[in-house]
């Protein structure tokens, strides 16, 4: 029983990662109508950042956010502005602009490659790692540290960003526009402006999302399309362009990826979170925190 | 010189014309409505003015300055707010948060406070919704933010597309009566209305439109006299 409950909450903290890794992605797909196929990339890219930023500092992992954030946040800001801009506007008529997705996968492979030929194709993991393994001992059961400050960086991400969408005039601008372009055109708001301004967030979230995961992870040039994958799903799951959706997908996969090896192989877990994936499509199609707002 | 001043315009949607070398102007201070039947590029016209659509040729003059390569963003801080057709809420933010967004623009952004409170005398019930959702309310009151939201980017000239479309005549009532108080405050309102009626008994003039043409002008109290107005809109 104990180890159940020792599974559940290492499953909650994980999850919760995986829903930091994904918010950005949500985030985008809020705004700007696509997806953005090159999140992983954004993922390897935040990664990296944080390797040399500790490694070249030696700070300690999660000072590293001061540097990944704001980096992130200005890598995301330009190519939303320089790469993908000139697409929409090209495509400016056409509702769906289904060109901007081969866009986002071009950045995809670019991105990956361009990691390969720079830092090579080695395992790297911090060298002096603070964090390393440390566990928690908590009534006979063991929470491993890095993911428990994961799990605080998660919510303390989800409900700053929560709080600025409500509360900001930059945050109702980013709400308008998500919900209707050209009413928010209309009320002045520049909407590629806001394009960039979305993808900023979205990658210094990724970024975030990344300074988490080095703790206890190795970075390598295709190490986001191991997060991809989940990441479209944990959206789907909790609702396109939701942030406390995202947070629930991850957890309820972070849930069914540590529990589900009680019972079974865990290979079969993977065709759990696929078949519950299927069922949510199925039944409640915009996802669990969803909204439809074609009126 | 006129406040808005629009010179032989040309429009398209792909490869059909539906504006055609239209001249229009609108004086400070004036209620204008344009009027005319499905098709007639009533819509459209106001589109081009708010630059969510580029005229093909021709020039549009707000204040002496031309604003027809302007995207809407920079012609809200110039001045002109455009009410689109079907109100066009933002409709999962609060009624409040609707209104917020409307003063957006640099020029209105810092008395956004000021304001607010301007427009909830003048739309009470906006007030006692305020942290309502705009998709919970009803059509009329949905108008009324829609206007509410156009009045916070303080205008000097508010366009409204069909403010009475959908609505029961009771509201359509009150929905005129908000204009004429919005325009006896001294914002200049520049109104397409199917409306013929309502609309020209409120206006100081009004256009007809007709495939995309002007074909008449004048006084609404003229317009509303007209033999051809009062077959062709008026039905008697």
């Amino acid at each position: 029983m104990l180890y159940i409950i020792e599974d559940m909450i290492n499953g909650v903290l994980m999850g919760s990662i995986y829903g930091l890794t994904a918010m950005g992605l949500t985030i985008i797909f809020g705004v700007l109508k696509v997806i953005n196929f090159a999140h992983g990339s954004l993922l390897m890219v935040g990664m990296y950042a944080t390797y040399w930023a500790i490694t070249l500092t030696g700070v300690h992992p999660y000072l590293a956010l001061a540097m990944v954030i704001p980096a992130m946040f200005i890598f995301g800001y330009y190519l939303q502005a320089i790469v993908i801009k000139p697409i929409f506007i090209a495509e400016k008529n056409v509702r769906e602009p289904i060109t901007v997705i081969i866009v986002t996968t071009g950045i995809w492979y670019i991105l990956d490659n361009l990691a390969l030929l720079v830092f090579g194709p080695q395992y790297r993991s911090l060298a002096d790692n603070p964090l390393k393994g440390k566990m928690l001992e908590v009534g006979g059961m063991f929470v491993s540290q890095p993911k428990l400050f994961g799990f605080i960086t998660a919510i303390i991400t989800a409900s700053t960003i929560h709080w600025f969408l409500q509360k900001t005039v930059m945050g109702r601008a980013i709400r308008a526009t998500s919900m209707d372009r050209e009413a928010a055109s209309l009320m002045g708001i520049n909407q590629y402006r806001i394009y960039n301004v979305a993808f900023g967030i979205g990658a210094a979230t990724t970024g975030i999302a990344a300074v988490t995961l080095l703790p206890f992870y190795n970075v390598f040039p295709t190490v986001g399309v191991l997060f991809d994958i989940k990441c479209f799903i944990i959206v789907v799951l909790g609702g396109l362009g939701s942030i406390s959706g995202a947070l629930l997908g991850g957890i309820i996969i972070g849930l069914i990826e540590s529990v589900g090896p009680q019972f079974m192989t865990a290979t079969w877990t993977e065709a759990i979170v696929y078949g519950l994936f299927l069922l949510v499509l199925f039944v409640k199609p915009s996802g669990l925190f969803g909204q439809k707002h074609d009126w | 010189m006129s406040l808005l001043e629009i010179h032989k315009i040309d429009a398209f949607y792909g490869d059909v014309q539906v504006i055609y070398e239209m001249s229009l102007r609108v004086d400070k201070g004036e209620v204008v409505s344009i009027i005319g039947g499905n098709g007639a590029g009533k819509s459209t016209l106001l589109r081009v003015i708010s630059g969510l659509m580029q005229a093909s040729a021709g020039r549009i003059t707000f204040q002496g300055t031309d604003i027809h390569t302007e995207p809407p963003e920079n012609i809200v801080t110039h001045g002109i707010v455009h009410v689109p057709e079907g109100r066009r809420l933002f409709p999962l933010m609060s009624v409040k948060d609707n209104l917020l967004v409307g003063a957006y623009n640099k020029r209105a952004r810092p008395d956004v406070e000021k304001t607010l409170q301007e427009v909830y005398q003048l739309l009470p019930r906006l007030a006692e919704r305020e942290s309502q959702l705009a998709m919970t309310l009803s059509g009329g009151e949905q108008q009324m933010v829609a206007i509410g939201r156009g009045l916070m980017s303080k205008p000097h000239l508010l366009m409204l597309d069909e403010p009475s479309l959908g609505l029961a005549p009771i509201l359509i009532k009150d929905i005129f009566e908000t204009v004429r108080k919005i325009a006896d405050l001294g914002t200049t309102v520049l109104m397409v209305e199917q409306d013929v009626r309502h609309s020209l008994s409120l206006s100081d003039r009004g256009y007809v439109l007709e495939h995309g043409r002007v074909v008449m002008e004048g006084k609404a109290s003229d317009l509303i006299d007209d033999p051809h107005i009062r077959t062709a809109y008026l039905g008697m």
